[in-house]
């Protein structure tokens, strides 16, 4: 390493740092830098015998990691995971314990020996101003502007270089207009304003789908609702789409103790005392579910909107705006809930178009 | 192998004998690869502890891409819907669920190891971005974004948002219903952007809200592109690392044209190299010992349902956090019959766009005030910049509050409060807080560096007391040797900017004057309160003051710059 | 199982939370008179199915069950159970919802806060049974759960597991570790609720949780959401569950735990050796 092109350590301490040009100190008024500190030995430089010792202590470490790779491969072949929780977890920390003191191993061995048995002889190097030269600088502008010359881009012929930057920027368009032409679907985006219920819908149990009669639900209940459909449509991405817009929380109230609903004048959208109203938060859609039964507060546990559903859902606390929109519903026949209409608004979070 | 390499070199004219002698002479004929062995392996790097964050934040990645790489064996990105088979885990079986989940749920249960390469690639990603967030704070507080990394800075920062991309298109992956969740939240956020929310979120689901296209398309995204440019801006931010060379820690012997430290080989190649394998242990044990993301906790994605402690990973935290403490009462406005809902734009756009707009800006606004142009090379301590030092601190202040908000159901229930009265302070918190935050740390800079005068003028308390013949008792004080009084003295306190005077010469008002004004009033915000460093001048003074050489006078010349608001304490 | 409760899993109560939070409020008459009818009528016609298997309770247990009740219970809820004064009747309520309340400690009522806390219960196991005889005896209401009802190896964890998240882990998180409700009342941590109480919760809806009757959640579906609780405690599949809490313990444990290693780690590396 003598063919090293720096100074070594030795001589660097003598460099001093003369003040900063440009600020406006005398040179009596600094302190002078008093150089690289002198360097220490360490133990293992002086002593032969914890040289050795730190040697055998790398060699083990070593070792170590060997034994950690075989434990790894041993615990694969010996411990498969049996699907219980268990047995995955035994795995899981076999295999893992196996592996990390393996890796552990060689990078505590690594350091080690990069510690104690590497030099440690801090050595100076200089820095050279990242800026160019005045020349090369100079050399750099001049190519430019040859090459800009000899291009003929500079200066004239105006059409050939509107038509080759007019080229340049217009190609993209070719493939970006298919992609996000696509991209979107259909691109209608007026079915935020629409969920499948509709006139006559039943109220079925999310997630079993069985119809919900009146009489079932009792005061103080609460029930997760989806609108009645096959089970087939069930199993289908059509569905989780509906079913995001649709999902409805259905409570029943002693009838006094409702204060009011959305219904309008001379309409009646709940059901004596059973009021059902979007379950997607007007703030930014997480299923608002959270429903204590004492203080009839319908709690949104993504961002704590609070809505009262003894008073038409009104926001009570939280960064929600807008109410929760009510589902109007009644009872058909045979006694069961079903929807008169859909939403009479949006549900969920709002939007540019909300309005429109 | 370098210095095998380096010898082939040096006796160019013999014919290599040993044979990776042959293979490097091989290699050179070729490549001219000894140029740059050359230059690199004896290419000297400060050593600190604080240098290795961001080799945390390098290395975890490697660890992300390695198990990410296994689990892709085993990930299936598609949401056609299935029923799972499985046994186990046994509250999943018969359900219907997307093939993405069932894969997921496939890898973790049935695949040997597949679990912990879930469990380590997850446990990866969080230390990745902690890494990242930390190495940003060290180069903050110490001023190494100065010229000339004022651009290194900038693709730091644009890394620190490709890893929170990477990190939320990942964990959306596995189509559950916590992370269902935090789609459907995005998807509102993005609804609430005026005029092309709309269509934005038919461009993200294809769709409408969830439709079958999102996870194919986040993987594509988590597995492609962004690695892809995370890899590329990692390449460039090394490359400008070497180009530049690393910043060092102010000491003896090191300016801003020099470097000291240890050679790249062997010193920090192995060093580096072993930190690598102790970052790949530990990462290796958590996966192994400690869960994460056990995604049948949540169960497939369900437009329904949803669960309480309903967060992203903590590096999205903070905007949970913000969407949590808007009010949102009064705030959606109507605009000629247009929606625009405040309660979400503001928390969701606005505030993150503010935070990192200082984090972008602040280097050249620094540069600016400060009225510097030259090269920094020799790190600051983070007291000899008070100003830079107390807005950090308050930068942070407004992040940790803002994680904390977003975790404020989980505060409620294990410190037993009100979840409304804790949103409440933390209202209030988020604009105080960080103004506090500022104020303190500010001072306490001030009165660290007040503490180096003290030391450099008048030594150590050394603990020994002397008695004169005339019945007065005073303690020894030990000078500081030349390096620690170096430490505490090489800094700049500099003063705010001057001026050119309103009119010139001939009383005509001067164009610019009224921007130049406002750039001054930043300029004394950020360097009216400073302490200057202490000049052998003062020592001599203050040594002369007292009656010893060694011993403390019990007058002292406060000899501060600045406008006078600073006055030392005896 | 009989409850060996432990601070973190308490609950809540319907009767005490009224006179806690709504004593001061100009509606407080109201709110009583229909939580009294609440749950008179409410929980009567939520548990008519599942009365037919009511536990014989002797007329000298109901005998000692009064006499316990008097002594404990009646300074609050009046000398014939019919409420005072911002607490509730317990007319009607049911076996169910007085072994609930008894064996989880919740009551006797020790302090008005936000909620009626868990701790040791007060009285043994007979004792709990006569007075939830007493108390059956006044009026008609849901009966306590057989073993078969409530026993986790005969239920559907996987059903369990899709009814649990629909119904209760907004509240109670993803596998039971509790959660937050509004102005310091929380829903507790279900790791040590015994399965008998588990589904008499579901029954009788405590405090600010809502009621499941039998027609929401049917007798089985409630087995099944027993079931899949239970196996719950078999901890996680990836080693520690860090409390099962999600993201934020992760957060906080990558902090703590991987971050502070790998510093130390640096600081190692980064130190001069001696």
């Amino acid at each position: 390493m003598s063919e090293n092109q720096n100074p070594p350590a030795d001589t660097s301490r003598e460099v001093t740092v003369a003040p900063e040009a440009g600020t406006v100190v005398g040179p009596a008024e600094r302190f002078t830098d008093p150089g690289v500190p002198e360097h220490k030995h360490r133990l293992t430089d002086t002593d032969p015998r914890a040289a050795k010792r730190a040697e055998r202590t790398v060699t083990f470490l070593f070792v170590l990691s060997v034994l950690g790779t075989i434990g790894s491969i041993v615990a694969y072949i010996m411990v498969p995971p049996d699907g219980t929780t268990s047995g995955v977890r035994l795995s899981t920390l076999l295999l893992g314990l196996g592996l990390a003191v393996s890796l552990l191993g060689i990078g505590v061995a690594g350091i080690h020996w990069a510690k104690s048995l590497m030099g440690d002889r801090e050595m100076v190097q200089e820095r050279h101003p990242l800026a160019s030269s005045d020349e090369t600088r100079a050399d750099a502008v001049r190519d430019l502007n040859d090459g800009l010359q000899d291009s003929g881009v500079v200066g004239r012929r105006g059409v050939l270089k509107g038509a080759f930057f007019g080229a340049l920027a217009l190609f993209p368009l070719a493939i970006a207009v298919p992609l996000i032409g696509s991209v979107g679907g259909d691109w209608n985006i007026s079915k935020f304003k629409h969920t499948m219920w509709k006139n006559g819908t039943r109220l079925a149990i999310d997630p079993s789908g069985r119809p919900i009669k009146a009489s079932d639900v009792t005061v103080g209940s609460v029930f997760h609702v989806i609108p009645e459909t096959t089970e087939e449509f069930r199993e289908t991405h059509e569905w989780i789409t509906e079913k995001s817009k649709a999902v409805v929380l259905m409570v029943r109230l002693n009838p006094e103790d409702l204060r009011t609903d959305q219904s309008p004048e001379g309409e009646t959208w709940s059901h004596e005392g059973i009021v059902a109203y979007s379950k997607i938060c007007t703030h930014v859609g997480c299923p608002v579910a959270l429903y204590e039964q004492q203080t009839h507060h319908l709690l949104c546990p993504c961002h704590q909107s609070t809505f009262d559903i003894a008073d038409s859902a009104k926001v009570v606390f939280g960064p929600a705006n807008r109410r929760l929109p009510q589902l109007p519903i009644t009872v058909d026949d045979e006694g069961y809930l079903v929807a008169q209409d859909d939403f009479a608004e949006p549900i969920g979070p709002s939007f540019w178009e909300r309005l429109k | 192998m370098s210095t095998a390499t380096h010898d082939t070199k040096r006796e160019a004219p013999a014919e290599p004998t040993t044979p990776v002698g042959k293979a490097a002479d091989y290699l050179d004929q070729r490549t001219t690869i000894g140029v740059l062995v050359k230059e690199f392996a004896r290419k000297v790097f400060p050593d600190h502890w604080s240098f290795m964050l961001g080799e945390i934040a390098l290395f975890s990645f490697v660890v992300l891409i390695a198990s990410g790489f296994f689990l892709t064996m085993f990930f299936e990105p598609s949401m056609a819907l299935t029923t799972y088979e499985g046994e186990h885990p046994a509250n999943m079986h018969g359900q219907l669920m997307s093939v993405a989940f069932s894969s997921t749920l496939e890898m973790s249960f049935e695949v040997r190891g597949g679990l912990l390469m879930r469990q380590i690639h997850h446990w990866s990603a969080l230390i990745f971005m902690a890494s990242i967030v930390v190495h940003m704070m060290r180069v903050f507080f110490t001023g190494a974004f100065r010229k000339p990394r004022e651009i290194n800075w900038i693709v730091g920062i644009l890394l620190m948002i490709l890893g929170l991309g990477a990190g939320f298109t990942g964990y959306s992956l596995p189509d559950d219903v916590l992370s269902g969740n935090g789609l459907r939240i995005t998807d509102g956020v993005v609804k609430s952007i005026p005029l092309i929310g709309s269509p934005l979120s038919y461009f993200i689901f294809g769709g409408e809200f969830p439709g079958h296209h999102i996870v194919p398309r986040l993987f594509t995204l988590h597995i492609f592109v962004i690695p892809g440019l995370l890899l590329a801006l990692i390449a460039l931010h090394l490359f400008l690392m070497v180009l530049q060379k690393h910043t060092q820690y102010p000491g003896g012997g090191r300016t801003d044209k020099n470097v000291v430290g240890y050679p790249a080989a062997p010193v920090y190649v192995a060093k580096m190299t072993g930190n690598f394998f102790i970052i790949a242990g530990v990462l290796t044990l958590m996966g192994a010992t400690m869960s994460i993301n056990n995604v049948w906790n949540y169960g497939p994605f369900d437009p329904s349902p949803v669960s309480a402690g309903a967060q992203p990973d903590w590096y999205m935290l903070f905007l949970e956090g913000s969407l949590r403490l808007m009010p949102g009462q009064g705030t959606e406005w109507v605009i000629f019959g247009y929606t625009l809902p405040l309660n979400v734009l503001v928390p969701a756009v606005v505030i993150p766009g503010i935070l990192f707009t200082f984090l972008i800006v602040y280097p050249f606004l620094e540069a600016r005030v400060t009225g510097d142009k030259r090269e920094h090379h020799v790190l600051d301590r983070p007291r000899n910049k008070p100003a830079r030092t107390g807005l950090g601190v308050g930068f942070l202040a407004a992040f940790i509050i803002l994680a904390l908000a977003g975790s404020n159901d989980l505060i409620a229930t294990h410190f037993g409060l009100s979840i409304n009265s804790i949103t409440w302070v933390f209202r209030i918190l988020f604009f105080v807080g960080p103004v506090f935050a500022y104020y303190i740390t500010k001072r306490i800079c001030l009165g660290l560096q007040r503490k180096d005068r003290e030391l450099v003028l008048h030594g150590h308390e050394s603990g020994r007391i002397v008695r004169f013949a005339n019945g007065e008792y005073i303690e020894v004080h030990t000078p500081l040797d030349e390096q620690e009084r170096w430490l505490r003295v090489n800094y700049e306190a500099p003063a705010p900017l001057e001026i050119a005077p309103k009119t010139d010469a001939r009383g005509v008002k001067r164009k610019g004057y009224a921007s130049d004004k406002r750039w001054q009033g930043l300029s004394r915000f950020f360097y009216e309160d400073r302490v200057a460093p202490v000049s052998p001048a003062e020592v001599e003074a203050a040594h002369s003051h007292g009656e010893h050489d060694q011993l403390d006078g019990s007058e002292r010349q406060a000899v501060e710059a600045g406008a006078g608001s600073t006055s030392r304490e005896h | 199982m009989t409850q060996k409760l432990k601070h973190s899993q308490r609950d809540e109560d319907i009767f005490v939370k009224a006179l806690a939070a709504r004593r001061h409020h100009r509606l407080a008459p109201v709110v009583l008179l229909l939580l009294a009818l609440l749950t008179t009528g409410g929980i009567y016609a939520a548990l008519a199915p599942s009365t037919a298997k009511a536990e014989t309770v002797s007329t000298a247990d109901i005998e000692t069950g009064k006499k316990l009740f008097q002594a404990n219970c009646a300074t609050c809820h009046g000398p014939d159970a019919e409420g005072t004064d911002g607490v509730p009747s317990l007319v009607g309520v049911g076996a169910a919802a007085v072994d609930f309340q008894v064996s989880t400690g919740r009551m006797p009522m020790q302090m008005t806060g936000p909620q009626a806390q868990a701790k040791p219960a007060q009285f043994n196991e007979e004792q709990t049974a006569a007075l939830a005889g007493y108390v059956a005896s006044l009026g008609a209401g849901p009966a306590i759960p057989t073993d078969e009802q409530v026993d986790p190896a005969l239920g559907d964890a996987s059903n369990g597991m899709a009814l649990f998240r629909t119904n209760c882990a907004m509240c109670h998180n993803a596998v039971g570790a509790g959660g937050a409700l509004s102005e310091g009342k929380f829903a507790p941590a279900l790791w040590e609720t015994s399965p008998r109480n588990i589904y008499q919760a579901m029954l009788t809806g405590p405090q600010s949780m809502p009621v499941f009757n039998d027609a929401n959640i049917t007798p089985d579906e409630k087995r099944d959401i027993v079931s899949f609780l239970v196996e719950q405690r078999e901890g996680s599949a990836g080693g520690n569950a860090l409390g099962a809490l999600g993201p934020v313990s992760e957060g906080l444990w990558a902090f703590a735990i991987g971050l502070g290693l790998l510093i130390g780690a640096a600081v190692w590396i980064g130190a001069k050796s001696s």
